[in-house]
């Protein structure tokens, strides 16, 4: 029995990991997915027949509980709120990590007369270490994203004097559970500095910033689960969690570099709050802007032969996407060609624009990255930025005084025309003007994204 | 546990990350939101070490509550995470 239990768990591993490989193509994806399911359904079945789980009906209630909840959540949540809810569910996972711990830790220590091996003990430490900052860290991204609290870049005096004091008393705490192993006193202190390390890190972490760091927790819930991997001592947790793991670790990267932001810069946060008061005094505040109107920017569309869209947060916001994919229905069918320009950290997470586009029907494959679009920008007609502002702001290639030099951009400005939908004049995240307001072919579409592309496309409708 | 066990668990882990690197660098940009809510997913696989770790705890009530609060949490990470990869991914069309 022992053994078809262990082969079970091969085979989850391994259809986790033809999962993870079908995901790289749009066309293979849905069938990755479900493809890991099922990995996940014999792990879960498997584990259920080993215990004999028919014994124990409560098992089987909070499982049944914990599906529908899921499900139901999953059918309901709207698109635009995807990040907070990534967020939410990463920190369930973080915090199954450490009642998974704890209890390892509390069987062992009362059980057992004998101690705990090293390694189980440095494990069970860890997955409660890790595990708690990924559950509370995930709970403060889920509060920032969804606004139920402040968003902004939360900051005091000697923050980080603070939590590098927690974290050598937690270590020290580990350090004495690992002495004096019945010292439950020291599991307690960990676990409650673990949670304080998750608010703590992430609180002064503001907006725009929160690609990186749901990036980031994501990967602890994936190291949490290899951690819990080596307390149990299996093989399936391991390979699933360093899966979840090095996915979390690839995306923080790619954030990273979008923004030509060190990681350790980010996560000491406060970014844009200073920098946007430097800005200020340096004076490029007379900045002229062209305004448009809603019927001439109709006209500049409808004489144009190719357009490119510069989508970003503010879409969201405004809830713009189907106006969007309007605009661009009636560009195609005047036989204009429309394509979309994608910064990696356009929006609050990963791939959140691609997600939000392909929800009102955008083709995927008119949706490209910045440097697969750079070169055809000089010949394009109109560039058309929607919610969009740091990372088309030009001041990145050339200006070193800008906290956002060097930062990889789209460069809008090089079209013949921009135009720009905006609701006021306000700076984006990085707390900067953006100098290419002021270009001589920027033009500013000032209003709701929503409606005032709303009107765009019924101006187009009647050309 | 044995320095042989810990050594092979080691070894698991090794290639296991190797692989997801590999692996998950040619996801395109596009899918990196899926990706996101998907391997959230699979990291609800600690539902495994809780649904193990309520059972030997059978006996006292408080891990027991422990136990099973974990098994909820875990399973809506696991149901929720897969339904909305799910839903996301049938959006995408060419």
């Amino acid at each position: 029995m022992d053994i078809i239990i262990k082969l079970a768990y091969l085979l989850a591993s391994i259809l986790f990991i033809i999962g993870i490989k079908r995901m790289n193509k749009p066309a293979t994806a849905r069938n990755g997915n479900s493809i890991s399911a099922i990995g996940m359904l014999i792990a879960i079945v498997a584990t259920m027949v080993q215990l004999n789980v028919m014994t124990l009906p409560e098992i089987l209630i909070c499982i049944v509980i914990g599906s529908a909840i899921g499900f139901y959540v999953a059918k309901k949540v709207e698109m635009t709120q995807m990040p907070e809810m990534v967020a939410l569910f990463n920190g369930f996972g973080g915090l199954a990590s450490v009642g998974v711990g704890l209890s390892e830790y509390w069987r062992e220590s009362y059980e057992n007369t004998q101690d705990i091996h090293t390694v189980t003990l440095v494990s069970i430490l860890l997955s409660i270490l890790i595990g708690g900052v990924t559950f509370t860290g995930s709970y403060v991204a889920f509060g920032k994203l969804s606004g139920r609290i402040n968003g902004n870049a939360i900051v005091f005096k000697g923050q980080h004097m603070l939590n590098l004091l927690l974290l050598v008393v937690g270590i020290a705490g580990a350090a004495m559970v690992m002495y004096n192993q019945g010292w439950v006193t020291g599991m307690y202190i960990l676990l409650f500095i673990s949670l304080l390390l998750g608010v703590l890190v992430v609180i002064p972490i503001g907006g725009a910033d929160m690609p990186v760091v749901i990036s980031l927790l994501n990967s602890y819930s994936g190291m949490a689960a290899c951690a819990t991997g080596f307390v149990l001592n299996n093989y399936m947790l391991i390979v699933a969690g360093a899966l979840v793991g090095s996915s979390g670790i690839i995306l923080t990267d790619i954030m990273c570099k979008g923004m030509n932001r060190s990681l350790l810069n980010v996560v000491m946060g406060g970014f844009g709050q200073t920098a946007g008061t430097v800005a200020t005094v340096g004076g490029k505040s007379d900045l002229v802007v062209k305004e448009v109107g809603v019927e001439e920017a109709a006209m500049l569309f409808d004489s144009a032969s190719s357009v490119v869209i510069v989508p970003g947060y503010g879409m969201a916001v405004a809830q713009a996407q189907h106006a969007v994919k309007e605009l661009m229905e009636i560009l195609l069918k005047k036989n204009i060609n429309v394509r979309f320009a994608i910064h990696p950290v356009a929006g609050r997470m990963p791939g959140h624009m691609n997600v939000l586009l392909a929800e009102s029907n955008v083709p995927y494959d008119r949706l490209l990255e910045p440097e697969q679009i750079d070169d055809d920008l000089s010949n394009t007609d109109i560039v058309y930025v929607v919610g969009a502002n740091d990372v088309v702001n030009p001041a990145a290639r050339h200006d070193k005084s800008s906290p956002i030099f060097g930062m990889p951009i789209i460069n809008a400005d090089k079209a013949k025309t921009v135009i720009v939908s905006k609701r006021s004049m306000a700076s984006g995240y990085a707390g900067i003007e953006n100098e290419l307001f002021g270009y001589p072919n920027c033009l500013m579409l000032f209003g709701d994204a929503k409606a005032t592309l709303t009107k765009v496309v019924n101006e187009l409708k009647e050309m | 546990m044995t320095i042989e066990i810990l050594i092979a668990l080691l070894y698991v882990l090794i290639l296991a990350s190797y692989c997801g690197f590999e692996l998950i660098s040619k996801i395109p940009p596009t899918l990196h939101t899926p990706l996101m809510s998907g391997s959230n997913a699979i990291s609800g696989i600690t539902i495994v070490g809780s649904i193990l770790c309520c059972n030997q705890l059978g006996y006292t009530q408080f891990s027991k509550i422990l136990g099973m609060l974990a098994i909820i949490l875990a399973m809506i990470n696991v149901v929720g995470g897969y339904a909305v990869t799910d839903r996301m991914l049938k959006m995408f069309k060419k």
